[in-house]
């Protein structure tokens, strides 16, 4: 089939209404770059799932990571979109422009040489991400080990699929099928959804990036949908296997344990979660517990939005009180973003 | 002595040899050596000023260094207004610990740079503070605005073409490069900008809108371009003019080319009939060689396009684009 025909197809489709939802947040921010909403008939409508780490990230967590960045000898280091997420009274933006110390880097291997350049200083890395992002906070800490730094710690905030996709379907979000986050399939492989596909009888497309990747995956999930094949199918062959990633997962596996933790809006997921093991409690900042998740604006709707029960232009804050510059929820803050993604496209 | 020293910023004996020794053996501008407390420069022409501090880091990086660039962005700020920049001044703020000899190198390489965009470096000043070794230099600029030459953002009009100079992105994933000790080839393209203007005018292209491509981005340039204009701009993706290199350094690290900063760019908006002829005089031009329209200014068909920024994708979606939201940084996942 020419890519031309399948456009035609999506673009003039009139079937029943069906509801696909990206639970990858790159794939959310392809979806925007590329237009590809544009193309797509009204009766096929994308939704933006918890596929961005820093949107599920609870305010607790940023709350802890403001404290750390007060104390003496201590900085915090993070990605610059952890910045501007609100906490519960403020952002790391804040904290730092009030003394907090707090260093952005652009990669968490970039804490190794300030660690050794300052060793009466402690680093406590913001760890936050998905399956994968998780592996390089692994190699973070196998060189922290191997170098003999004991002033790096790391703060978890690191979150597992599935746990949330199951939610998301005993919850009421009514989905018709799955985007299959990408680059976490690329850890995982293409079969780690298949208990889902099964239990919940809803198709999954593992899709890669490109715009005509992402079309092709769509149009492949919508027949899908249309044919009654719960099934999941791999769009993204040339990255992603079947089988997981051994490597890698052993990796976390030596690091982590699987945790309840919280996603912002969504409250406590059973096992969605990543902490460190006991014995390498000695490069944990606190991770535990963080629970709270107090919205600095209780009419913020970032919850809803995140499972596909709203849209952001259902949200009363959206566009007005809350842009890309004044972000009162997550999804405002990161390029990822369901509504940061929405405020951009109508504006 | 090799290394700047607190004494260097007195006033004193220090302060007059580090001038001596460094500046004006490379400034070579008889203002300057008049050693006046203001240049007085001659001209009787319309008058475009502007001035810009540069802190950028790495202080060198492939393809330019912090002296080439406070030379080429102000050349540049004053082009845009469509003036021949005439005259530049300089301020230096030294952190104590910089290096002397690469000062020297900086210093060299801004005469080099001034010389090429034909424009006299004829005032200055330098402090020496605490610190670890920084330069920070602001330049101010003075040029001539030809008569009958009226060239601002908000003059773009219906009909017009959107011509952008050559390849986006490259200066900031030069710079982005360094800082992260990946390895490419990727070089700045840090340039000043003042002859493809100048050719511009002298074969009089009726040129509504010049702007050059720095911080935030073509996208973010253009945005705020069809705000002032209140206009519809349109530009097609599959145009757009990105190396190679800059596409998988972007794709690497989650960036937009569209909202990566360059220091040699112009954008330039002229009537649909001057649009073949502009984009060959730019391409006859030194930084010019990869020039082309990238998209058309419209009136718009309705409220939601009034200063919009519109994409066409390549797959036929449409993209609104808007200013660069935050720093413009690599995404977590």
């Amino acid at each position: 089939m020419e890519f031309s025909e399948i456009v035609d197809f999506l673009r003039n489709y009139d079937g029943k209404p069906i509801r696909l939802m990206e639970v990858c947040g790159s794939h959310t921010h392809a979806i925007a770059t590329h237009g590809i909403r544009d193309i797509l008939s009204d009766k096929i409508q994308l939704l933006s799932g918890p596929g961005c780490p820093v949107c599920v990230t609870p305010t607790a967590y940023i709350d802890k990571l403001i404290d750390i960045c007060l104390e003496p000898n201590t900085t915090v280091t993070t990605f610059g979109d952890l910045l501007r997420v609100p906490g519960s009274k403020e952002s790391l933006n804040e904290a730092k422009g009030r003394g907090g110390s707090v260093e952005m880097v652009y990669s968490p291997m970039d804490v190794l040489a300030l660690a050794k350049n300052h060793p009466d200083r402690e680093y406590v890395f913001a760890a936050v991400g998905f399956e994968t992002t998780a592996p390089v906070y692994t190699l973070l800490l196998d060189n922290a080990i191997a170098k003999g730094l004991s002033n790096i710690k790391i703060l978890t905030a690191l979150k597992t699929m599935p746990g949330a996709i199951s939610y998301l379907c005993d919850n009421g979000a009514q989905i018709d099928g799955f985007i299959a986050p990408g680059h976490v399939s690329a850890v995982t492989g293409a079969d780690y959804f298949n208990d889902l596909a099964d239990k919940y009888s809803i198709p999954f497309a593992v899709s890669g990036f490109g715009a005509k990747e992402l079309v092709i995956g769509i149009y492949g999930l919508v027949q899908m949908v249309i044919n009654n094949q719960p099934q999941v199918k791999n769009y993204y062959t040339s990255v992603v296997e079947q089988g997981q990633n051994d490597i890698i997962v052993s990796q976390l596996n030596k690091y982590f344990r699987p945790a309840d933790v919280v996603w912002r809006g969504m409250g406590i997921i059973p096992g969605s979660g990543l902490l460190l093991r006991d014995e390498y409690a000695s490069f944990d900042a606190g991770s535990d517990g963080l629970d709270e998740d107090n919205k600095r604006n209780k009419a913020c709707r970032c919850g809803d939005i995140l499972m596909g029960k709203a849209t952001p232009k259902d949200c009363p804050l959206f566009g007005k009180v809350c842009t890309p510059m004044t972000p009162e929820g997550a999804c405002m803050v990161s390029e990822e973003g369901a509504c940061f993604n929405n405020y951009l496209i109508n504006n | 002595m090799d290394k700047i020293i607190m004494e260097h910023g007195s006033g004193g004996r220090a302060t007059g040899e580090l001038i001596k020794e460094i500046f004006e053996a490379q400034f070579d501008s008889d203002v300057l050596s008049e050693m006046e407390d203001a240049a007085v420069v001659p001209g009787d022409a319309t008058i475009a000023m502007t001035t810009d501090s540069f802190v950028v880091t790495p202080l060198e990086f492939p393809g330019g260094d912090i002296g080439r660039l406070c030379i080429c962005g102000t050349v540049n700020d004053l082009c845009m207004r469509g003036a021949a920049p005439k005259y530049i001044t300089c301020g230096f703020i030294l952190e104590e610990g910089c290096d002397i000899e690469q000062l020297r190198r900086l210093v060299k390489s801004m005469a080099a740079t001034a010389k090429e965009a034909g424009v006299k470096i004829v005032a200055g000043d330098t402090k020496v503070i605490e610190g670890n070794g920084g330069i920070y230099i602001n330049t101010a600029g003075v040029g001539f605005v030809p008569k009958g030459v009226d060239i601002k953002a908000k003059n773009a009009q219906d009909d017009d073409v959107i011509i952008v100079s050559g390849n986006v992105g490259d200066h900031h994933a030069t710079v982005l490069s360094q800082r992260m000790g990946i390895k490419n080839t990727i070089e700045s393209d840090n340039a000043p900008l003042q002859e493809m203007v100048g050719k511009l005018i002298e074969n009089k292209i009726p040129v509504h809108v010049l702007r050059d491509v720095t911080r935030g981005g073509l996208a973010t340039v253009l945005k705020e371009l069809a705000l002032a204009s209140g206009l519809r701009f349109e530009i097609f993706q599959e145009k757009l003019p990105v190396s190679a290199q800059v596409k998988s350094f972007c794709g690497l690290l989650g960036l937009d080319p569209l909202y990566m900063g360059n220091e040699g760019k112009l954008v330039a908006i002229v009537p649909k009939e001057y649009a073949a002829q502009a984009v060959e005089i730019i391409r006859g031009c030194k930084y010019g060689e990869n020039a082309c329209m990238i998209g058309a200014v419209n009136t718009p068909e309705n409220d939601s396009e009034v200063g919009a920024l519109i994409m066409k994708t390549e797959i036929g979606g449409r993209r609104f684009l808007d200013i660069l939201q935050g720093e413009g940084l690599p995404r977590i996942c």
